[in-house]
């Protein structure tokens, strides 16, 4: 070596300096396709109704050990990261605002009932990250165009298609028995107030005379119904609407078999069959009960739907709930726009999902349900309302909706209360 | 508001007896939990934050052991002892370390102690809701009178909660222990000049206090869904009850959850959107015109 600085040690040089400023986004790259990609769930996980936490990050699990145990996408699995907002909508903001900017989740599913979730779709209106509600079923947070955004999904039912359903059945009852004399029940919430006046309506509309003779409007968990069940007692209803759910419905109807309230009064309670609560409640309502199809194993009857039950029952050891469909039907859009991008990107995920039909335990177009790409929320899924019965299978005589019928009342309302 | 209903049911034999029955079934399950409050705060001074967490265990005690036995009794006996023990062994540990400590750290340890028993009830129980059952002895049809519905276990509830108040009253005002606890109110230093183990006292009324917590958990139970958290709504309904009735009153406490509880049952009839409304309106109203409560002692300040 004579000092001097050869040509081809200065092109080694140059090409070691060009590689080692090129190696951290390499490598970065490399990271970020081997990573897992992180998905937030906020949800209530205490308290009375720590049961829709739980089985919704049930039924969001099932679906994400299969894909992880199926080797997920391009090597890179799902990792599910759960935060408990109590049902308070502050705190569903809150987290869901961390989930995604101190948590790096770019997909949130929004296990929370509807105050929370407004609070939520808040948030993510104005992130880049992909929220799907699972638990929501609050019409308007899909039906109101001004709340859309691109990046906001529902895979939960909607209270206006139960409602229409439910209307149509309980008219068709009321008729055959003869009851006008309605009492209604929900709690004090954007669901209750939404879904009440709905049902009333739709049963109204499909020719049953009805006349309200009570309304109660009991908060959100409260622990004692006494004054709401004796104010429903003496106004003397034939029939009476309950929109509660969870441990709240159990307690109405305990406390009200106390006061006798139900020996004479036909129950038309949305989420009754559901089967932690029908196994909760330890008396049912004698004069007889009416539910919407929450999750029963047997409908629809197809086997699909028999052994996702299973699946769930063999893996969780308790049966499935309503809230655990509706997540399983939103990890599945989800999973399913994944391997279609062979992304996580919310923007493509987002593109992918819109109009996407995923097969589902509980879909009703081929073994499919939709999701509608205009509004951006479940169509097609099992819709029914049925008698309910103390023992397996819990909802018989299920009467299921016909969709065209649905949809098409769908539009008319929208169009009636300004949402067309 | 719909006032012609109220009225209606005023002129009605069957709406009175069915809302009267009712304020008093709420009124008297209020009436035992805030009792103990009272207690616990009239004469030891500890804002007992915790409280709400004695209910709640009271119903969990008596769930275990009515699932265990199948004997309501046995239940109840398991909750309001089970919560008594556990109040004895709190005061002996921790709370009577700080009884002279500054408020603000009083209530940051009751909170810790409600999230801690929270987190437990959660690991043994589940985070699910629960739901005792009636026990048979009460699955029978309501009485009716006058036209009214009164449910059999809601008469024995009244009834249980009548002979716990009369006892108590009885405890605090013809007994030795209660002419103590008076005396403890008023003038511990002399108390304990006179020989009488003050300490021994404190932590008997603390236990006393969380015991009837316990109970109303427990008698509670076959009619309300269990689960963590349950307490937190009928402690501060439990507070309203201490400030409107008077701070150390029993007969206080008695009188405010019957109150509470008839201007709930009425006023779902009456004013249903206002019924939390009027009770807050109350408890303001008495907070300014009588600051020490309906049955509290005024303190004169020197």
């Amino acid at each position: 070596m004579n000092g001097s600085v050869s040509r081809r040690s200065v092109i080694a040089a140059g090409v070691s300096v060009g590689m080692s400023g090129l190696a951290p986004g390499v490598f970065r790259q490399a990271h970020a396709e081997s990573r897992p990609i992180k998905v937030g769930l906020t949800s209530i996980f205490s308290g009375r109704v720590a049961q829709l936490g739980i089985t919704t990050k049930n039924g969001l699990l099932l679906e994400f050990e299969a894909f992880n145990a199926a080797g997920g996408v391009g090597g890179r699995t799902i990792e599910l990261v759960d935060r408990d907002s109590k049902g308070k909508p502050e705190d569903a903001a809150r987290l869901t605002r961390e989930l995604i900017e101190s948590e790096g989740c770019d997909i949130i599913f929004c296990g929370e009932a509807s105050g929370s979730a407004f609070a939520a779709h808040e948030v993510a209106r104005s992130s880049r990250a992909l929220l799907m509600h699972v638990i929501s079923e609050t019409t308007q947070l899909t039906a109101d165009a001004k709340l859309r955004s691109w990046n906001s999904f529902r895979s939960a039912r909607q209270a206006l298609h139960d409602s229409i359903v439910g209307g149509a059945f309980a008219a068709k009852i009321a008729k055959e028995q003869g009851l006008t004399r309605w009492a209604t029940i929900a709690a004090d919430y954007a669901y209750g107030r939404e879904a009440t006046p709905e049902f009333m309506g739709y049963v109204e509309s499909n020719g049953a005379k009805v006349e309200l003779v009570a309304e109660s409007w009991p908060k959100l968990f409260q622990p004692d119904y006494t004054d709401s069940i004796t104010k429903i007692l003496q106004s003397r209803p034939q029939a009476l609407f309950c929109g509660l759910w969870g441990g709240d419905l159990v307690s109405f109807i305990d406390q009200g078999n106390l006061f006798g309230l139900f020996d004479n009064v036909r129950v038309f309670a949305i989420h009754l069959a559901d089967y932690t609560t029908l196994m909760s409640v330890k008396q049912l309502p004698a004069a007889g009960a009416f539910s919407s199809n929450r999750y029963v194993s047997v409908f629809p009857s197809r086997s699909e739907n028999a052994s996702w039950s299973e699946a769930y029952n063999k893996r969780f050891g308790s049966k499935p709930t309503n809230w655990s469909w509706e997540a399983c039907v939103g990890a599945r859009f989800v999973i399913d726009a994944i391997r279609r991008t062979n992304s996580a990107e919310p923007a493509k995920l987002a593109e992918a999902i819109k109009g996407m039909q995923v097969a589902a335990p509980v879909g009703m177009r081929d073994g499919k349900t939709v999701m509608r790409s205009e509004d951006q929320t479940i169509v097609d899924y099992a819709l029914g309302w049925g008698r309910i019965v103390p023992n397996d299978p819990y909802l018989v005589d299920v009467q299921p909706a016909d969709w065209s019928e649905v949809l098409r009342l769908e539009t008319d309302w929208k169009r009636r209360v300004g949402f067309g | 508001m719909d006032l012609s209903a109220l009225g209606i049911c005023a002129a009605t034999s069957s709406c009175i007896v069915t809302q009267v029955a009712a304020g008093l079934i709420s009124g008297f399950l209020l009436f035992l939990v805030a009792a103990g409050l009272t207690l616990i705060f009239g004469v030891l001074g500890f804002v007992n934050f915790m409280h709400g967490s004695f209910y709640m265990l009271g119903a969990y005690f008596a769930y275990a052991a009515y699932a265990a036995t199948g004997s309501y009794t046995a239940a109840v006996i398991a909750g309001a002892a089970g919560v008594g023990a556990l109040g004895a062994a709190l005061e002996t540990s921790v709370v009577r370390r700080i009884y002279h400590a500054d408020v603000l750290l009083q209530i940051l340890v009751c909170y810790a102690f409600i999230l801690i028993f929270d987190d437990l009830v959660g690991i043994v129980w589940g985070d699910e809701f629960l739901s005792m059952g009636m026990p048979s002895a009460f699955k029978r049809a309501p009485i009716l009178l006058f036209g009214g519905v009164i449910p059999p276990f809601y008469l024995f509830l009244v009834g249980i909660a009548l002979a716990i108040a009369i006892g108590i009253a009885l405890l605090m005002q013809k007994t030795r222990y209660g002419k103590i606890v008076r005396a403890l109110a008023d003038k511990p230093g002399m108390v304990a000049a006179l020989g009488i183990n003050t300490q021994l006292v404190y932590a008997s009324l603390f236990a006393l206090g969380a015991m009837l917590a316990g109970s109303a958990g427990a008698l509670a139970a076959p009619v309300r869904s269990m689960t963590a958290g349950m307490g937190f709504a009928i402690l501060i309904e439990s507070f309203i009850v201490t400030v409107i009735g008077g701070m150390g009153s029993i007969a206080g406490a008695l009188v405010a959850a019957l109150m509470i509880g008839l201007v709930r049952s009425f006023g779902s009839i009456g004013f249903p959107l206002f019924t939390e409304g009027l009770i807050f309106v109350i408890m303001i109203a008495v907070l300014v015109v009588r600051p020490q409560g309906l049955f509290g002692r005024q303190v004169r300040e020197l």
